[in-house]
């Protein structure tokens, strides 16, 4: 693959390399290059004996994968299930789609003009196993198509490196002079399961014929999993803005939700872009919905997020996560909507908000003040620990505590006067200690205990102080004195 | 589960309905980490167990910290918002009003931001009576310029009243509630002390003598008592 902006003219030879134990070996080549004699496998320093003008750039192996990784997510605008085959191949199951798209042959005169949009040079086929097809694209004629019934006799006349084996096996049958698909098909079975019978499956030829033939399934397992629930909009022209079909693509979205007797939990709008990008926004709901005006209102504000690049000309959206929601009576009074209406303002929030701006508290089993509450996502269904409390908390606690300096300390009991926030307050009225130690199975070794006081200032307040550690018990100096919440 | 029971020992024939209307009203904290006008609003409610969404800009979650769930209730759901903009804390709180199952919808604001003018009260209060939710609106370091709000209190803490057991100790809490601003009842101070153990609010007259009521409650003003 040829990457953008520094594409040569298409006569000069260019070979991608990669470095290898005696130096650079060709990795992959342009069609000048093929047609110059250059092969992927030779040392560049031989290539360049017989072809001095030869361009030579590092192959990017890793970006080449993420590359097709992408570029496989992108096809599915054709079928539904599309994996990488290799490092350079992908594969489309199309079964049942292909109408869609008008028929097999316009489908790939459609997916060969959308690649060479993009600058890719594709080599086609249809087939009816994975097996053929690999075959078929790399040695058959262009464009082929073949159906169940003539897979053997289209196949019989490729070179038996079709069949997807390696080096050594292929020397071996070069040297047995199976040079075809064909010829190795005609070898009796018993014979090549006696040669073969223990091999892998890339040295295998026989289970490798069976793949290609049908006789041994081998199922494309999709990189996710299919999707359930998707509408989908094309468009004559590309354009920028996704707003105006949002509203039907909801409502389309939620009449197959309904039909499933499902609710989605989490969505995903995607645009498939003229230039080969995709673009995905995804929005999540805190409890099931099929609700196409509340869904609709998700992507309010994150539209103008998406990138649109030069626009776009398929527009889809999809029920990432679904869960079974069906359709419950309520009372005549309405009362069971409490909940819905709860959920569903918690998804406003979140999407206005984000994750971090809205949180939902709920207890946990600790000691440690700071520790009894715990702020989940909202969205994440989280059972609140019931926490009997005995001793008065306060009501509103400071994140982080913080530190007082003591004016007048008392040897028991807390100051007497202190300094916080450059205000001087007398301590008039206190109820304590509670001691809290440190959770050992949590916090660090040297963590100090803490000494909690409930205290009344000289205005009426009433804070919550605490002494952090004793003195002289070996864990720092002198203790320091903190507030850490306001009691009503 | 048991209702709020209000005893009321006020003589005005109009007295304030403490959140028994559900309207907008708003409240001026004196002193910016005085937390008593979180237990006055607590206390006030009628829905023990239904969500609250308490929606804080920054600086005031800052200046006077967050909610805590153990002091509150481990009960009662709450949706806890921060944003940073004072028409954020707007936003959110008409959002929960357009929900009628919540307890009760609380913004705190800092400061006078422009954003809060009388259109943003209005909008808030006629919101709140469509909704059936009451909503507060607390305002720290703030000035009590133009506004909708029904009932406007000025809150701040009082000495807490004696504790049955410890003289030493502060007892059940007690506010000065200044209703200056009202819609419905005619404007007055009370002091509101909350018993917690029996969930009930008593409201006073404000002590007109001194000599009592402006001490802080020590062993030593109990005995001169």
């Amino acid at each position: 693959m040829e990457r953008a902006g520094t594409r040569p003219p298409n006569d000069v030879p260019v070979v991608l390399v990669n470095e290898a134990a005696n130096g650079q070996v060709i990795y992959a080549t342009n069609r000048a290059a093929r047609l110059a004699g250059m092969a992927s496998g030779a040392r560049v320093v031989d290539m360049r004996a017989i072809c001095p003008e030869l361009r030579v750039d590092y192959a990017d192996i890793a970006g080449d994968r993420v590359a097709l990784n992408r570029l496989s997510l992108w096809a599915r605008r054709w079928c539904p299930w599309t994996v990488t085959d290799g490092e350079n191949g992908l594969i489309l199951d199309t079964t049942g789609a292909d109408h869609l798209a008008g028929g097999e042959v316009t489908m790939l005169a459609e997916m060969e003009a959308l690649l060479a949009v993009s600058g890719l040079t594709p080599q086609l086929a249809i087939a009816p196993t994975w097996g053929a097809a690999w075959a078929l694209a790399r040695y058959g004629t262009v464009r082929a198509i073949c159906n169940y019934e003539q897979v053997a006799e289209t196949l019989a006349p490729l070179s038996a490196a079709a069949l997807r084996l390696d080096g050594a096996t292929l020397l071996l049958l070069r040297r047995l002079g199976l040079k075809t698909i064909g010829a190795l098909a005609d070898v009796p079975r018993l014979s090549m399961a006696r040669r073969f019978a223990r091999d892998a499956l890339e040295c295998n030829p026989m289970l490798r014929l069976d793949q290609a033939m049908g006789r041994l399934a081998e199922p494309v397992a999709s990189v996710e999993e299919r999707p359930w629930i998707i509408a989908q909009v094309r468009l004559p022209d590309p354009i920028q803005d996704p707003t105006a079909y949002l509203p039907d693509l909801c409502a389309s979205l939620c009449a197959q939700l309904m039909a499933e007797g499902k609710g989605c939990r989490r969505l995903s709008l995607t645009v498939y872009r003229t230039d080969g990008e995709v673009s995905t926004l995804t929005a999540a709901t805190a409890a099931p919905s099929r609700d196409a005006k509340h869904l609709r209102s998700l992507f309010d504000d994150k539209l103008d997020k998406i990138n649109p690049g030069f626009g776009f000309d398929l527009i889809t959206l999809e029920a990432v996560l679904i869960e079974p929601l069906q359709i419950v009576q309520h009372c005549l009074d309405r009362a069971g909507e409490d909940e819905v209406e709860l959920t569903q303002l918690i998804d406003r929030l979140v999407v206005r908000f984000g994750t971090a701006a809205v949180k939902r508290p709920v207890s946990k089993a600790s000691h440690i003040p700071e520790r009894a509450e715990h702020w989940v996502n909202p969205l994440i269904i989280a059972h609140s620990y019931a926490a009997a409390t005995i001793k008065e908390r306060p009501i509103r606690l400071l994140d982080p505590a913080e530190e007082v300096r003591v004016l007048y300390a008392v040897p028991e009991g807390p100051p007497a006067q202190f300094m916080w926030r450059k205000q001087t307050r007398r301590v008039t009225r206190y109820a304590g200690p509670e001691r809290i130690a440190p959770e050992w199975w949590r916090d660090r070794p040297n963590t100090r205990l803490r000494d909690y006081f409930k205290i009344e200032d000289q205005a009426g307040q009433r804070l919550w102080l605490y002494r952090e550690g004793l003195h002289e018990d070996g864990r720092g100096g002198d203790p320091r004195w903190f507030v850490h919440g306001m009691f009503a | 589960m048991s209702g709020l029971l209000l005893k009321k020992r006020i003589s005005r024939p109009a007295s304030p309905s403490v959140q028994q209307k559900l309207v907008l009203s708003e409240a001026f904290v004196t002193t910016a980490t005085d937390a008593g006008v979180v237990g006055f609003i607590l206390a006030g409610l009628q829905d023990r167990v239904a969500p609250i969404l308490w929606v804080q800009d920054y600086l005031s979650q800052k200046e006077s910290g967050r909610p805590y769930l153990p002091g509150i209730g481990a009960m009662r759901p709450i949706i806890q918002v921060t944003v940073s903009r004072p028409l954020d804390v707007l936003w959110a709180m008409e959002e929960g009003l357009r929900c009628k199952t919540l307890a009760c919808v609380v913004g705190e604001l800092w400061g006078d931001p422009k954003a809060l003018n009388f259109t943003a009260t209005k909008r808030l209060a006629l919101r709140s009576e469509a909704a059936g939710t009451p909503c507060w609106l607390l305002r720290r370091s703030a000035s009590a310029d133009l506004s909708a709000a029904r009932e406007r209190w000025r809150l701040s803490s009082l000495p807490s009243a004696l504790h049955p057991q410890d003289a030493q100790a502060p007892g059940d809490p007690r506010w000065k509630a200044e209703l200056f601003r009202s819609r419905s009842g005619s404007a007055g101070t009370w002091v509101a002390q909350y018993d917690r153990s029996s969930d009930r609010i008593d409201l006073s007259p404000a002590l007109r003598d001194g000599a009592v009521g402006e001490g802080d409650g020590t062993r030593r003003h109990a005995a001169a008592q």
